[in-house]
């Protein structure tokens, strides 16, 4: 049994729908302290939206989610922005400010909660881009940036208030392999050199397995199974095999769900 | 058909709902904004404002000299042509001016606003400010209202303004009306409660365009289909809802 110190964050019993669509059935997941967490799934299995609900951008219908000893669903609007304070979120696309420059994007969170003098801001926001490599891009606008230069961006806005726990969304999507390779590098650089916890949503197995320190496969709204990667690429469930070895057909069936091919052709369907 | 009309009731009165509660917050959250983050507000009256200038003038100045050719044309019939600039005047300041001011902002500035926010919303800028621990009402969505709400007064003032330029144009100038006559009767008809009255439409159709329109983008469904048709309906529910405003402001000042 893991003591509640060890967990950052506890999911207990989660349910989650949308509409008519029950995205998560009872999950349970611990993320532990100083870990890089992995969460991964099929596409749709809600693991953006287990992001959104771990920083109670959505609200369960039941469950708790306890973070850092504190259940999110009691906070109220000013106690749930102080504790996002100590959240670092790096979105799919970056999510940078459009409107204003690389260098006032990461400078964005020191101007809005801090009175640091200008001078202060342009030393922390130049070290904290300098982490990943573009000090060189201070002065250009978002939209001159390739994919993986925002993200990395994103990644120095994301650390520019020193967060306890960063959360990656999909960080490793359409990345070309040498900006896959700096991105991978920097969330195991920035998990251990400050100090922090990680979690990663992904669906990239190679990725996942090279970066985290613990898993969990999300499947049918609840954990198919958890432990290192290599722990999962050993397991004998069929779900995980065809997960972790990118097979077209398994369990996750590869026909969404249709009328009888031959029927429907024959046009015997519509009776 | 019944629960189709008990269903659509239903979504209006929610939206409606809805919509009061995002409209007291923005309230109570301007006094703080206007006041701490002024530089936020006044980029968003140039935004707002000075960029709509242009449109401002240019239709201000036509409407003006549509009203100086009907204005004379209608009252030489009882020879009273002299009074063109006293007619424009009070279609202007009264009428027009905020009117389509509230129009043509709600088509240059509501749009821009309404499709700004949803084009936010839809690539995550809202949510990672969220995640930032800034909340996006108070950062984005009231210095756009209150740089529209300030801007607009003005530009009713400067169509009107520019308008009886071009009515004087066209009925002095091209029509020879005499010139003391042109302004010597708008000065003696023209009271200070007929300009208020002007001020004031402008400033409710300055609150109305502007709430609706950072409303319709912060409420828009996240994706290209969302941000396009909020972005129109911003326009379409702006235009009745000012008008609905203009006859019930008319009906009480008089």
């Amino acid at each position: 049994m893991v003591s509640e110190s060890e967990n950052l964050i506890e999911i207990t019993d989660l349910c989650f729908s949308r509409g008519a669509r029950q995205v998560f059935n009872g999950l349970n997941i611990n993320i532990k302290r100083g870990l890089i967490t992995a969460i991964m799934g099929p596409s749709g299995t809600g693991k953006t939206t287990l992001l959104r609900l771990i920083t109670r951008q959505l609200i369960p219908d039941s469950g708790t989610i306890i973070v850092d000893g504190v259940d999110i669903s009691t906070l109220n609007r000013a106690d749930l922005y102080k504790l996002r304070r100590r959240f670092g979120m790096l979105f799919q696309n970056g999510a940078l400010l459009t409107d204003i420059s690389v260098f006032e994007n990461v400078a964005f969170p020191l101007r809005e909660h801090t009175n640091l003098s200008n001078r202060l801001i342009r030393h922390v926001v130049l070290t904290k881009l300098h982490a990943v490599g573009l000090r060189g891009a201070a002065d250009m606008m978002p939209s001159q940036l390739s994919g993986g230069m925002a993200r990395r961006v994103a990644l120095a806005r994301a650390i520019v208030m020193d967060p306890e726990f960063l959360i990656y969304d999909e960080p490793f999507v359409g990345l070309d392999p040498i900006s896959m390779g700096v991105i991978v590098r920097l969330v195991r650089k920035m998990n251990d050199a400050l100090d922090i916890s990680s979690i990663l949503v992904s669906h990239d197995v190679d990725e996942i397995a090279t970066v985290a320190d613990c898993s969990y496969l999300i499947s049918d709204g609840k954990v198919a199974a958890s432990g290192s990667p290599e722990e999962l690429q050993k397991a004998s469930s069929a779900l995980v095999q065809q997960f972790m070895h990118g097979m077209a057909d398994g369990p996750v069936a590869f026909h969404f769900e249709a009328p009888d091919y031959t029927e429907q052709l024959l046009g015997r369907d519509a009776d | 058909m019944l629960r189709d009309i008990y269903n659509a009731m239903m979504e209006f009165v929610r939206a409606f709902g809805a919509f009061q509660l995002f409209f007291l917050r923005l309230l109570a959250n301007s006094p703080s904004i206007f006041f701490k983050r002024f530089s936020l507000v006044v980029k968003q009256v140039y935004n707002t404002g000075t960029l709509s200038l242009v449109i401002i003038m240019v239709c201000g100045f036509f409407v003006g000299a549509v009203l100086g050719l009907q204005g004379y044309a209608n009252l030489a019939r009882f020879n009273a042509e002299d009074s063109v600039g006293t007619f424009a005047a009070f279609a202007l300041v009264k009428e027009l001016g905020p009117v389509i001011t509230a129009l043509l902002f709600a088509g240059r500035a509501g749009t821009a606003l309404a499709s700004e926010i949803g084009l936010m919303k839809a690539t995550n800028q809202l949510s990672a400010m969220e995640m930032m621990g800034v909340d996006p009402l108070r950062r984005i969505l009231v210095p756009r209202f209150l740089g529209g709400v300030i801007a607009m007064p003005f530009l009713a003032a400067i169509f009107s303004a520019i308008g009886l330029f071009g009515a004087h144009l066209v009925g002095v100038g091209l029509l020879g009306i005499d010139v003391g006559a042109f302004w010597q009767l708008m000065q003696q008809s023209l009271e200070i409660g007929d300009i208020q009255e002007g001020i004031v439409k402008s400033f409710v159709f300055g609150v109305i365009a502007s709430s609706l329109a950072v409303w319709e983008g912060y409420s828009a469904i996240p994706t290209a289909e969302g941000v396009g048709r909020a972005t129109t309906r911003s326009v379409v529910i702006t235009a009745i809802v000012v008008l609905i405003f203009d006859f019930m402001i008319t009906a009480v000042a008089l």
